[in-house]
């Protein structure tokens, strides 16, 4: 706020905003245990998944997800991805943000209020400054306190252990891009790759600025989602709302609001006039001091409002010592605290969660998923492709006959090696030779033991008879001799000069 | 330019500008922000001062670090060269006809091969190694000196017909016609019998006084069955490639003028390696013949088996001598 002496003489103008420092108070609820729940779920995934083991036989890595950056391959316990595949990547984040556009338009900001890592990791630091500097009040105090042997102490302590989880953060994600037991071993007796180090360094570094240093300033000015979510919601998504119809206008202290309590939340719907001009907030803070983000969400909704619902908890435990009706602060939609405030009942959850737009969403979000799933089961395993090597078109042999040369890749994409034989159809008097054999031997066929899990290159030339059209059909056809079998088919021309012989 | 002022509600100055009764406040940047914004200032500073920067005329600043892209290059050049060195040792050391044997060894060959094809042999034979008239396409099975991995070394090393060079290919086919050693109408003759032994035409009378005519005067360098030689370089008549075209018109110039094409050796400027690389390159073209038979292909044994003995010439080259 301005203060007077400013209005008759401006201060300087300040060129930056320092950050309003805030002090999470420590809060027990509902949702404060999904909170907890949540964060050691999705921390468990993270930290566990590298090590599972998954037998994928000799030719392969039996790491469940691995992504193998140096062969190019992305493992995912029984799928694997090869990069031409990439596409499933792909519909993976589409369904990803579709599925972002769902919950978001139905619950608002879960994701961010419960999942989002810049969330997770935050709340874990936040959990490890109150173990070592104590709640809300003790922490403004030692803010506020001299530089002393304690203070020192615990702020060492605390970026010292902040740094440990950083460490750990950064050394998981490694571990998903190499064999996790061996590169552990590596690391630690100081063999592993520069580039393990320097990712660590990184995410050390990353984790340790945007979770311990930057928290709810990431979320505020950072972060492109609020943004985008701002235009996702409607008014009849769920938020967390203050319902000023009940709590306005706010009383200071127990004492004041207590009398009030004999006239019912029905009664006061049905005859607004007879309402006492007093409302249940007691104007007491709590929801502001739990706020992760800082702010106060009476002031309506807002950009900084995660949905993490710890203000909920607070209020809750208020209304509890009030003995009034919980949820003052609650999970609510717009659309319904209009009706609640005109007195009406709010619209069935069923019937919110089912509208139009939601099903839409999950609609779209489905049939990707069930097309990536059927492409995943039908998708073959055994991948020819052929092209023509055009500088010459055509090379004409003494015999007369014509060559033409072509460049297979032979994609054996289980992690076995395998016979195929490769074989060509149409041309007739067609023959075919690899670049290692001799024209003489040629046939219509040769065979070829193709190693796991790899793209094998060849050349095959192919010979015949100069009488011809210039340009005539011919399919390659790859075809596994195991007793799985699988085979893939490329159709390509054959060219020969306009001029026959 | 309005009055700044402090808006009453925020606290905040105002920027002083008015639109239409709408004015901005003043919001101080985030402290990050700026001390960010400094930090690149100063960066950019460090960076001017340690890098080329500013154009002169006819140069750049330097940057007290030295550094330049060219200078960056010929260290990468360089590093590259020795990275290479390995695999070029190895190559110096091996002969030629055991090159096939190591697969990884002869694959860098061709690459290698490849890359110097481009950059010396293009200009005659064609990007794609195809030729053109005059000029031999590599890619087929028809060799006049010979296609085997030695005699491509050879054939590149001493090239074809250069003066002062006792190992290079030399041979001359007389100009019937301009030193008039025939008649026009006897070249007309040769010229049938030719094109019957190509099954390019139809016997004729023609091409019978042409056959006695082709046994006192060509069979001497042709041979008697019209095949060729390969110590002379005297083409193959009775197949289906024409270096100089196969068609009347072509042969009877060939007959008359005779025809003699060179090629430069390229012993004296290039190193033995690249030359090996060379003839990797061309032998991998799909027409190289084999001096020993073929190691068996690794890894993949590809099918069918080569020929016991002699396993590259089809029967047709095989013919030649
Ligand atoms: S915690 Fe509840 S009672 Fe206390 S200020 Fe917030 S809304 Fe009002
Ligand atoms: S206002 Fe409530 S729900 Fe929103 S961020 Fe703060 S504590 Fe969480």
């Amino acid at each position: 706020m301005a203060s007077p002496e400013d209005l008759i003489a401006p201060r300087p103008p300040r060129y930056f905003e320092a950050r309003r420092k805030i002090f999470p108070k420590a809060v027990r609820g509902s949702y404060r245990n999904l909170k907890w729940a949540i964060m050691a779920v999705t921390l468990a995934i993270y930290y566990v998944t590298p090590w599972l083991r998954w037998d994928r036989g000799p030719y392969a890595p039996d790491q469940a997800v691995l992504v193998d950056i140096a062969n190019r391959r992305f493992f995912m316990f029984a799928i694997e991805i090869w990069p031409h595949e990439f596409y499933y990547v792909a519909g993976l984040l589409i369904m990803a943000a579709i599925g972002l556009f769902l919950v978001t338009s139905s619950v608002g900001r879960a994701w961010c209020g419960y999942a989002c890592p810049q969330t997770v990791w935050t709340d874990l630091f936040l959990h490890v400054e109150r173990a070592i500097d104590g709640d809300r009040n003790a922490q403004i105090r030692l803010q506020k306190a001299r530089l002393g042997p304690s203070k020192i102490a615990k702020r060492v302590t605390k970026h010292g252990i902040w740094l440990v989880i950083s460490v750990l953060t950064g050394g998981a994600w490694v571990f998903y891009f190499a064999d996790a037991p061996t590169l552990a071993r590596e690391i630690v007796t100081g063999q592993g790759p520069y580039v393990a180090y320097a990712t660590i360094a990184l995410l050390t570094a990353t984790t340790y600025v945007l979770g311990g240093l930057m928290r709810e300033q990431f979320c505020i000015y950072a972060c492109p989602w609020p943004r985008i979510q701002g235009a996702m919601l409607d008014e009849k998504s769920l938020l967390v709302t203050y319902k000023y119809w009940r709590g306005e206008p706010r009383t200071h202290g127990l004492k004041r609001a207590a009398p009030e309590r004999v006239l019912s939340l029905v009664a006061l719907a049905a005859n607004p006039e007879l309402a006492p001009r007093i409302g249940d907030c007691i104007d007491c803070n709590a929801c502001v001091a739990v706020c992760p983000t800082g702010i106060d969400i009476r002031e309506g909704s807002q950009i900084g409002c995660i949905t993490c619902g710890l203000c909920i908890d607070a209020c809750d435990e208020v209304m509890d010592r009030l003995d009034r009706p919980r949820r003052l602060i609650g999970y609510s939609t717009i659309a319904d605290e209009q009706a609640a405030g005109d007195g009406k009942a709010p619209e069935h959850p069923m019937k919110r969660l089912l509208r139009p737009r939601a099903i839409a969403y999950f609609l779209i979000w489905a049939s990707i998923g069930l097309a990536m799933l059927f492409a995943l089961g039908t998708r073959s395993r055994l991948d020819l492709s052929v092209s023509q090597n055009r500088n010459p078109v055509y090379v004409r042999l003494s015999d007369g006959s014509i060559r033409n040369n072509f460049t297979l890749k032979v994609r054996n994409m289980q992690s076995r090696p395998r016979e195929v034989e490769i074989s060509i159809e149409g041309l007739p008097g067609g023959a075919l030779w690899s670049e290692t054999a001799a024209r003489q031997g040629a046939e219509r066929s040769i065979r070829l033991n193709v190693p796991a899990d790899k793209v094998t290159k060849l050349r095959l030339f192919v010979a015949a008879p100069s009488d011809g059209p210039s340009r005539s059909d011919l399919t390659f056809r790859v075809r596994a001799l195991d007793a799985e079998g699988g085979e893939d088919t490329h159709q390509i021309h054959f060219e020969r000069p306009e001029t026959g012989r | 330019m309005a009055e700044q002022r402090i808006d009453e509600k925020t606290g905040t100055r105002t920027v002083g500008h008015e639109w239409d009764g709408i004015e901005e406040l003043d919001t101080p940047m985030p402290r990050w922000w700026l001390y960010t914004f400094y930090a690149t200032i100063i960066f950019a500073l460090g960076y001017v001062v340690a890098y080329p920067a500013w154009p002169l005329v006819h140069d750049a600043t330097r940057g007290v670090l030295g550094w330049s892209s060219r200078g960056e290059y010929a260290r990468e050049v360089a590093a590259e060269g020795v990275r290479r060195s390995a695999v070029r040792e190895e190559l110096a050391r091996i002969p030629i006809e055991r090159l096939p044997e190591n697969s990884k060894l002869f694959e860098a060959a061709v690459a290698g091969g490849a890359s110097a094809f481009k950059v010396h042999c293009v200009q005659c034979h064609g990007s794609g190694a195809a030729g053109s008239k005059g000029y031999p396409n590599l890619n087929d099975d028809d060799w006049l000196w010979g296609g085997d991995l030695k005699m491509l070394v050879a054939t590149i090393t001493n090239g074809i017909r250069q003066p002062g060079n006792d190992q290079t290919h030399m041979s001359l086919m007389p100009a019937f016609g301009r030193d008039q050693l025939l008649k026009p109408e006897e070249i007309e003759d040769i010229a049938s019998h030719v094109r019957v032994l190509s099954a390019q035409e139809k016997p004729s009378a023609s091409a019978q006084r042409g056959a006695a005519l082709f046994a006192t005067n060509c069979a001497v360098c042709h041979g008697t069955d019209a095949k060729g030689s390969r110590e002379l370089g005297a083409p193959n008549l009775t197949d289906g490639i024409w270096l100089y075209g196969g068609d009347r018109e072509s042969i009877v110039q060939t007959i008359a003028n005779s025809r003699g094409g060179v090629m430069p050796a390229w012993g004296t400027r290039l190193d033995p390696v690249t030359i090996k690389m060379l003839a990797a390159y061309v032998h991998s073209l799909g027409g190289g013949e084999a001096i020993v038979p073929p190691a068996s292909p690794t890894p993949n044994p590809a099918q069918p088996a080569p020929s016991p003995t002699e396993a590259a010439p089809a029967p047709s080259a095989n013919g030649k001598p």
